[in-house]
């Protein structure tokens, strides 16, 4: 029992930087626009948070430098997709090896250092009920930010005027533009909004996760974050589930690792990519027979007012 | 009424290709350039030492061709699947389980003349490859299973796989605990050229975009291929059949991937070690963007893009700057090539005067 | 001049330049309170551009606009609906997957942040009670019939208090019955006070609703004329240019039966059965009209009898031979050719050059190949001039993506495409939507001369003219079934097709 929820802990944990970025992710893809940068976007933020966090000796403005950095680098996937029109996947792959090359290029002389972060504490009441406590209400304040967060966002989506907007966009651009909506500014917002969280997941990683800066530590995170959105739906909730189920698989193969089996490591560490394209495969096929969703039906495909069909 | 707007061209002039990608390329090196400035290092020096280091000796030179060799051969690898609008962004596992087939298939077949042996491994490597890529071909064509993410998923997986051997039961006892295999035989390596370390996927390198190039233009599968990257709906009208086709894409593409990774092992470093590979696969994405997904610019820009990385190396030793500077510069060209290729097709406009232009 | 006498729009000079050519010039249009103005002209004539240059989705190239009286600057759609403009596209702009009340307030600024939906429900059925358009607010869009989807667009412009309705041809997705219907409607909207603009092609209709009539020519203005002043005949010689030429037809000889369809039943998109149980045939030499409201599962007809959707029941007999369940290539090399409405999205590849466009259904087998695998490009190369040639087809460089062309021109290489293999049965779609006048006459007339030929053609249409006009035989076609078939035209009333088509059994 203890071991079973030492790991739910643990998965809820090692989940909550990819939630971040799924969060994110969700409301750029929502929005019409594929950021497949989000590997790079979080490295950016993880080392702008490490080190914000090493110079002024405060977690809390090293998490907001990683936010502003994933934005602002966003800028420029932005400005390709939305203003220029351009391919939305090679913009996407040109983040990742931008933002990872700055991020190791900037970091090349901390490699290795460490830094206080976040500590956890136990969430007062939540946090003395029985298996609930220990696996959801004993971590750190992001962890509990990213609960408001999934519950902000659904009710955002699905119960706001703004958020109505948001699903009219994507749903059908022309009309949403034809009656008066900024496909523009929409796509512009949530797409830096996205890449914000990206930066913030890669904060959590490097200032609460391993309290270090290692070259890319991300390890393939951010790719799996853009896996899990189209396991997730697009829906917040699944979301969230669909970390909590990489952080677990993750966390149970460092466990299985520490606790020394026969198993190579290797092996184990394939665990979590191959699950993420089982899932994927799994849901793709549900999607084909109808059963769930598909893509948000503009996503990757720019809209210019004048165009004519 | 706004006064800038970008307006489609009706035609567009042959020229304006290849000058927005000087133009592209051009910006990337000036933005580049301000980066560094930004971090202290003089960019003009950097540049310089990019060139010497690349072009300023014989040696140099060679090496640029020995890196723009596996740049080449992705590259193709990508520029196939691409044409079907299918996104391989799994060159670089690919490539890995062609090299993990030829160590086994020396491994397990030692005593093999040069001829066969060289014949096995490349069919071996190519049928890895092959494969490798095949499966994520097939679960998009079957069941529109995203390829960006399973190709990623795949790479990752493969990585371990090569981890996992080269830790465990394929590492040379004579290593010194370096994650690595024994030599290759003799009988095993591609033949090398003179007193360099050019080898022979050279001879890969500048054959298959040919080929390439006169399959794509002149067959029909090359035809049903461009089809299918234009205008999926009519090339089901037109009787094609989608799935099997990308499958097709796909499998060809591993196999110049599988094909790569032989070559780099057998014919350039004699043996398989961890890293051999230094993200061939996702330069290759950008060579083939950069080329505009024309086969025969292919060795072309791969050999720019050795320049690039040779001269990192150099940047490395001489000017103390990580390698991962090479992966910045090339983010910033992707960057712009993508940024420019709007003006190809499409044109920034003023506002117009009442009557300035004669219709027809 | 004083706010109350300025017309409610006035717009002087317009221009309006795509591909460096002139989809308006130097346009002049004024509308009234209480007035219904219609837009005549033919395809192409630039009704749509200018209505959309007044809705805030283009920005003229020149021109001004006055909205009672005071200079208006619509940088884009939001500045011409926060001025009391609304315009009902022919392609309605409704989120399918919304409610009609979620649809009813998209982008409202005036909306709370947190939706009160009774309120908004309120409002729409007070708004459908006082102008009689019934609605279900609760509704999801996709469920709604076309008609249904029309009414939607029309109260939500009624919801942001639209003082100017631009309808873009609406009369086009209804039947006869329900266009008088439309038309009563229109009448309560001016007696109120709104400003009604009627983009129509479709001159009788409008002389029976419209006050006031613009007629476009080739993107400029031909004339301005009040309803009880002008005679049909004026009008098309304006919009035409010049007077109408009639179709030249031949007595029919028709042969064998080419195609006979069993029992027929196919699902659409969304998995449902949408066509069900049809049942007719097809004879050499003959034109079979399918008349019909949009959406009535003719799309689904069309791509079960060229393969591309493969039948759930029922027979395809062709030349005697069941081919149902068959591939798309299979039907092609059966001769069936299918000319599908959306030209650019499945006909054609647009960023592909002319020649690779017709070897789109040529390339696999010979003359186009050379051995199993490979092309031969010469052949066509050669194959492709003497077409264009031949149809008079817009020159473009040969590698010049046919993007660039006209529709008329798309719709011709199209056609050349496709005729060339002489088929024995072209399934035809709307082949003449959206042409000039130029293009649409010669699509007809290849028609013809393939009727000549003697291939067996099924054309779909909703414009009763198009079919009264073409066709040898009318099958009408309600919700997937088949309601009547009238073997002489002159059997059939207008009125009895238009009620068929609305699904009421005579």
């Amino acid at each position: 029992m203890d071991m079973l929820i030492s790991i739910l802990a643990a998965a809820v944990r090692s989940g909550t930087p990819v939630l971040y970025s799924v969060a994110g992710e969700m409301l750029t893809e929502r929005s019409g626009v594929m950021n497949l940068g989000l590997e790079g976007i979080m490295l950016l933020g993880a080392f702008a948070g490490f080190s914000v966090t090493q110079s002024t000796g405060d977690p809390a403005i090293g998490l907001a430098a990683s936010f502003l950095s994933g934005a602002l680098v966003t800028v420029i996937h932005a400005f390709l997709c939305v203003t220029i029109g351009a391919n939305q996947v090679v913009s996407g792959l040109a983040m990742s090896l931008f933002g990872g090359g700055m991020s190791a290029m900037l970091g090349r002389n901390h490699i290795g250092e460490t830094i206080k972060g976040l500590m956890p504490f136990k969430f007062p009441v939540l946090g003395s009920i029985p298996l609930i406590g220990p696996v959801f209400f004993r971590h750190d304040v992001l962890v509990y930010a990213s609960y408001v967060l999934v519950a902000a966002m659904c009710f955002f989506i699905f119960r706001t005027r703004p958020g109505m907007n948001l699903r009219a966009i994507v749903e059908n651009p022309r009309a949403a533009d034809a009656m008066g909506l900024s496909v523009r500014r929409a796509r512009y917002f949530y797409t830096l909004l996205g890449g914000g969280l990206s930066g913030l997941a890669g904060g959590y990683l490097s200032v609460v996760y391993a309290q270090m800066w290692v070259e890319g530590m991300t390890a393939g995170r951010g790719w799996i974050a853009v896996a899990l959105v189209i396991f997730g739906i697009w829906h917040p909730l699944r979301g969230m589930l669909g970390c909590y189920l990489f952080g677990g698989i993750d966390a149970l193969q460092m466990r299985i690792q520490a606790a020394g089996t026969s198993v190579p490591a290797p092996l184990l560490m394939m665990l979590p990519y191959l699950t993420t394209l089982c899932v994927l495969t799994f849901i793709s096929i549900r999607k084909r027979s109808g059963a769930l969703p598909g893509a948000p039906a503009s996503l990757g495909v720019p809209f210019r007012r004048e165009e004519r069909d | 009424m706004r006064v800038w707007r970008l307006e489609p061209r009706a035609r567009t002039p042959a020229i304006l290709g290849p000058l927005v990608a000087a133009l592209s390329l051009a910006a990337a090196l000036v933005i580049g350039g301000v980066l560094m400035a930004i971090m202290d290092v003089n960019p003009f020096a950097a540049y310089y030492e990019i060139l010497r280091g690349s072009l300023g000796s014989w040696y140099g030179f060679s090496e640029t061709v020995v890196k723009a060799i596996p740049i080449t051969l992705s590259a193709l690898a990508c520029v196939l699947p691409f044409r079907a609008a299918v996104w391989n962004i799994g060159v670089e596992g690919q490539l890995v389980m062609g090299a993990l087939a030829s160590v086994a298939f020396v491994r397990y077949c030692p005593e093999s003349g040069s001829v066969a042996m060289i014949a096995g491994m490349s069919l071996a490597s190519a049928a890895a490859g092959g494969i490798w890529s095949a499966i994520p071909g097939f679960l998009r064509g079957k069941w529109g299973v995203n390829e960006i993410i399973s190709t990623l998923m795949l790479n990752y997986v493969a990585l371990c796989l090569m981890d996992f051997l080269l830790y465990g039961a394929w590492k040379d006892p004579m290593s010194m605990g370096f994650p690595m295999t024994a030599p290759f035989p003799p009988s095993a390596r591609l033949w090398a050229f003179g007193g360099t370390r050019l080898h022979g996927g050279l001879i890969l390198a500048l054959v298959l975009p040919v080929a390439a190039w006169f399959v794509l233009r002149r067959s029909k599968w090359g035809f049903e291929i461009k089809v299918i990257g234009e205008n999926v709906r009519a090339a089901r009208y037109a009787g094609i059949d989608v799935t099997k086709n990308i499958v097709m894409a796909m499998f060809v593409s591993g196999v110049i991937a599988g094909l790569c990774g032989m070559s780099e092992i057998a014919g350039l470093h004699g043996r398989l070690s961890r890293g051999f590979s230094v993200g061939y696969g996702f330069t290759g994405v950008i060579v083939a963007w950069m080329s505009g997904l024309n086969v025969l610019a292919l060795p072309f820009t791969a050999f720019l893009m050795g320049m690039l990385l040779v001269g990192g190396e150099t940047l490395q030793v001489v000017m103390s700057l990580p390698l991962s500077s090479v992966q910045v510069i090339q983010g910033l060209m992707l960057f712009c090539v993508l940024g420019g290729e709007v003006f190809r097709d499409y044109r920034l406009r003023g506002p117009r005067a009442a009557g300035s232009k004669e219709a027809e | 001049m004083s706010e109350s006498s300025a017309p409610l729009v006035t717009m002087s000079g317009i221009d309006k330049i795509f591909f460096d050519k002139y989809a308006n010039r130097g346009v002049d249009f004024e509308l009234e309170r209480g007035e219904t103005h219609a837009l005549l002209g033919e395809n192409g004539a630039g009704k749509t551009t200018l209505m959309n240059v007044l809705a805030g989705i283009y920005n003229p190239d020149a021109g001004r606009i006055y909205i009672e009286g005071q200079e208006a600057r619509f940088a884009s759609p939001k500045d011409a609906i926060a001025s009391g403009i609304g315009m009902v596209h022919q392609h309605f702009m409704l989120i399918p997957a919304f409610t009609v009340w979620e649809n009813m307030i998209l982008g409202m600024d005036s909306v709370p942040f947190v939706i009160d939906k009774r309120n908004v429900t309120a409002k729409i059925t007070e708004l459908s009670e006082r102008y009689s358009l019934p609605v279900d607010p609760g509704a999801k869009v996709s469920t709604l019939s076309i008609g249904e989807r029309q009414r939607v667009e029309l109260l939500k412009m009624l919801y942001r208090e639209a003082k100017v309705l631009i309808l873009d041809e609406p009369t086009s997705v209804l039947t006869p019955r329900e266009t008088l219907d439309f038309f009563s409607t229109l009448r309560r909207m001016t007696a109120a006070g709104h400003g009604i603009v009627l983009i129509s092609h479709k001159i009788e209709e409008v002389l029976s609703i419209a006050d006031r009539m613009t007629v476009l020519r080739r993107g400029e203005r031909a004339a301005t004329v009040k309803s009880g002043e002008t005679r049909k005949e004026t009008l098309v010689r304006m919009m035409m240019g010049h007077n109408p030429e009639n179709l030249r037809r031949k007595r029919a000889r028709f042969g064998q039966t080419v195609l006979s369809c069993e029992n027929l039943s196919a699902r659409g998109d969304r998995g449902a059965i949408s066509l069900r149980g049809v049942s007719f045939d097809l004879k050499e030499g003959e034109i079979l009209g399918v008349a019909g409201v949009a959406g009535n599962a003719q799309d689904e007809l069309c791509e079960t009898l060229a393969g591309l959707r493969s039948p759930d029941s029922g027979k395809i007999i062709l030349r005697g031979e069941n081919v149902a369940g068959m591939g798309p290539r299979e039907f092609i090399e059966r001769g069936v050719s299918y000319i599908p409405v959306d030209r650019t999205r499945t006909g054609l590849v647009p960023n592909m050059n002319m020649r690779e466009n017709i070897a789109l259904k040529k390339y696999w087998r010979k003359p186009a190949a050379r051995g199993k695998f490979m092309l031969d490009w010469n052949f066509l190369d050669d194959l492709t001039r003497s077409l264009a040639e031949a149809y008079s087809i817009q020159t473009i460089p040969a590698e010049s993506p046919v993007r660039a062309l006209s529709g008329g021109n798309l719709q011709k290489l199209m056609l050349a495409r496709e005729l060339s293999d002489k088929p024995s049965v072209i399934l035809a779609m709307h082949p003449v939507w959206g042409l000039d006048v130029g293009a649409a006459g010669f699509v007809r007339e290849r028609m013809m001369e393939e009727r000549g030929r003697g291939a067996g053609i099924l054309f779909v249409s909703d414009d009763l003219d198009d079919l009264f006009e073409m066709s040898d035989r009318i099958m009408t076609i309600f919700e997937g079934r088949i309601m009547g078939i009238a073997d002489n035209p002159s059997d059939f009333s207008r009125e009895r097709i238009g009620l068929l088509m609305a699904g009421m059994a005579v």
